[in-house]
């Protein structure tokens, strides 16, 4: 069977609009958190007034026709896509014959939530202006297939467009997906990932419902705080991270550069709970052996894992514990949702890409804001600097609400 | 009321903030489809906009007449 590589990535993040820029405020230990800009935070006295917001909003790097026809969530994942299409050396000027042929070539891009804001934003032009100020656009803007069906056509992508929707694990879920059609053979190259721009009153209200977010207003950037003892929830982040990956074959014959292998992955599922992972993390466990099984490897070559940890009480152990039982008490352990905060379906996409990097590297970034970690991690998590490290191998992990785990295997 | 050079040049900056068509561009020969690549659902947005310039209703059956833009500048003279 292939392998599957990547070679070219893009990312617009709360740490920077692109993936260089995201890359490097990371290592630096900068944080993406802030104080949540809108009216309506203060309209509905939400006891959240935090999110980790886009460092370079869409709206300034796209067209003013092209961003109107869409929701942010489709915004972000049209940049990130558009800079790892050049990146991977897949752009071509107008007239050009593509390089990759267009049957050949698939899209799979999810969201966790969808075009949040545009059903906010036109439910309330229907109930004040009335049935003709509703856009025509409405519903390719909040359909969850629409930034993979909008960088379809923008790449001209004809072998499938496909939308994986797994909450957190949507990004990382893609990755897997793509994976999967590239080792059957099924197309030469995929543009995979995840986008999310869900930072409006309803959903804040609803994680804050759930219990779910931190509500450190007074210290925004210390608020994510993974297997700190100090947590108290995650914040909530919007971005995208889109990957190419191509059949190594189809890469070398073209040329390209490899940034690094996706060498297994492993999806799995809990059947728990609607929104809490399983105590015991067997779903969790799984889903990394599983990664390292198609991978062909063993626990011990893992040396470093990309956690999920959102900086919640619950869930952060539950990990660490799943990642000691699965792959052993040697990887090392970062936790990038510190600088950037949760970016749901973006997640897995732009964590991904920084496992690869870690890898292609030899560094790990460190943990933010852990300064006292919880004596229930029993494991050596990166703090204070990034760790230099040669990596045979890395795992990301996400997991979403719906209980889902993805496991992704990185290799050089 | 608008006089034809008003109607379109008014109706040339609706096209120009809805599609991103240059409003020198838009010129009464010119087909909303075929010359201006504008797609059915900017020809809603475009509608809009202009009966609330222009004072007047485009039923989606006259909508569907309007191949040109000529044609809409003639309709919105005649009706508003």
């Amino acid at each position: 069977m292939t392998d599957v590589v990547v070679t070219g990535y893009g990312a617009t993040t709360p740490l920077g609009g692109d993936a260089a820029s995201t890359w490097d405020a990371l290592l630096a230990g900068k944080s993406g958190v802030g104080h949540t800009t809108g009216e309506w935070v203060d309209k509905h006295d939400l006891p959240v007034k935090i999110s980790a917001q886009l460092a370079v909003d869409p709206t300034e790097v796209l067209p003013r026709v092209q961003a109107r026809r869409m929701d942010r969530a489709e915004q972000v994942a049209v940049v990130a896509a558009r800079e790892a299409w050049a990146h991977a050396g897949l752009a071509v000027e107008k007239g050009e014959d593509p390089k990759v042929d267009p049957t050949r070539l698939a899209v799979i891009v999810g969201t966790g939530i969808g075009g949040v804001t545009t059903l906010l934003d036109q439910d309330d032009l229907l109930e004040s202006d009335g049935l003709r100020k509703v856009s025509p656009l409405v519903v390719p803007m909040l359909m969850p297939n629409g930034p993979a069906a909008l960088i379809s056509l923008e790449i001209g992508a004809k072998g499938g467009v496909h939308s994986p929707a797994s909450a957190c694990a949507t990004g990382a879920e893609a990755m897997a997906w793509a994976w999967r059609l590239l080792k059957a053979g099924e197309v030469d190259v995929v543009v995979a990932g995840g986008a999310e721009a869900c930072i409006a009153p309803i959903t804040v209200a609803g994680f804050v419902q759930a219990r779910t977010l931190s509500q450190r207003n007074d210290a925004p950037q210390e608020a994510s705080r993974p297997f700190d003892t100090g947590r108290d929830g995650f914040v909530l982040g919007e971005g995208a991270g889109v990957l190419v990956l191509e059949r190594r074959e189809f890469a070398e014959a073209r040329g390209a550069t490899v940034h690094g292998t996706l060498a297994g992955i492993g999806l799995t599922s809990d059947a728990y709970h609607i929104t809490g992972p399983d105590p015991e993390g067997g779903g969790q466990g799984r889903a990394m052996l599983n990664a390292v099984r198609t991978a062909g490897l063993e626990p011990s070559d893992v040396g470093h894992v990309n956690c999920h940890a959102t900086s919640t009480v619950v869930g952060d152990v539950g990990e660490a514990n799943a990642i000691k039982k699965a792959l052993g008490d040697h990887p090392v352990l970062t936790a990038p949702k510190a600088s950037m905060g949760h970016l749901v379906g973006g997640a897995g996409a732009v964590e991904g890409l920084i496992a690869l990097l870690s890898v292609r590297d030899g560094i790990i970034p460190a943990t933010l804001n852990l300064e006292d970690k919880d004596p229930k991690v029993d494991l050596d998590v990166v703090a204070g600097e990034p760790r230099k490290m040669e990596l045979t191998a890395a795992v990301n992990n996400s997991f979403g609400f719906g209980g889902h785990n993805a496991s992704l295997l990185f290799t050089k | 009321m608008a006089d034809t050079a008003e109607i379109l040049s008014g109706l040339a900056e609706i096209v120009e903030e809805v599609a991103g068509i240059d409003t020198a561009e838009v010129t009464a020969e010119k087909s909303f489809v075929d010359d201006l690549d504008i797609d059915s659902l900017s020809m809603v947005e475009i509608a809009v906009q202009a009966e609330d310039k222009f004072g007047v209703k485009i039923p989606d059956d006259q909508l569907a007449e309007l191949k040109t833009v000529g044609d809409a500048v003639s309709y919105i003279e005649k009706n508003q």
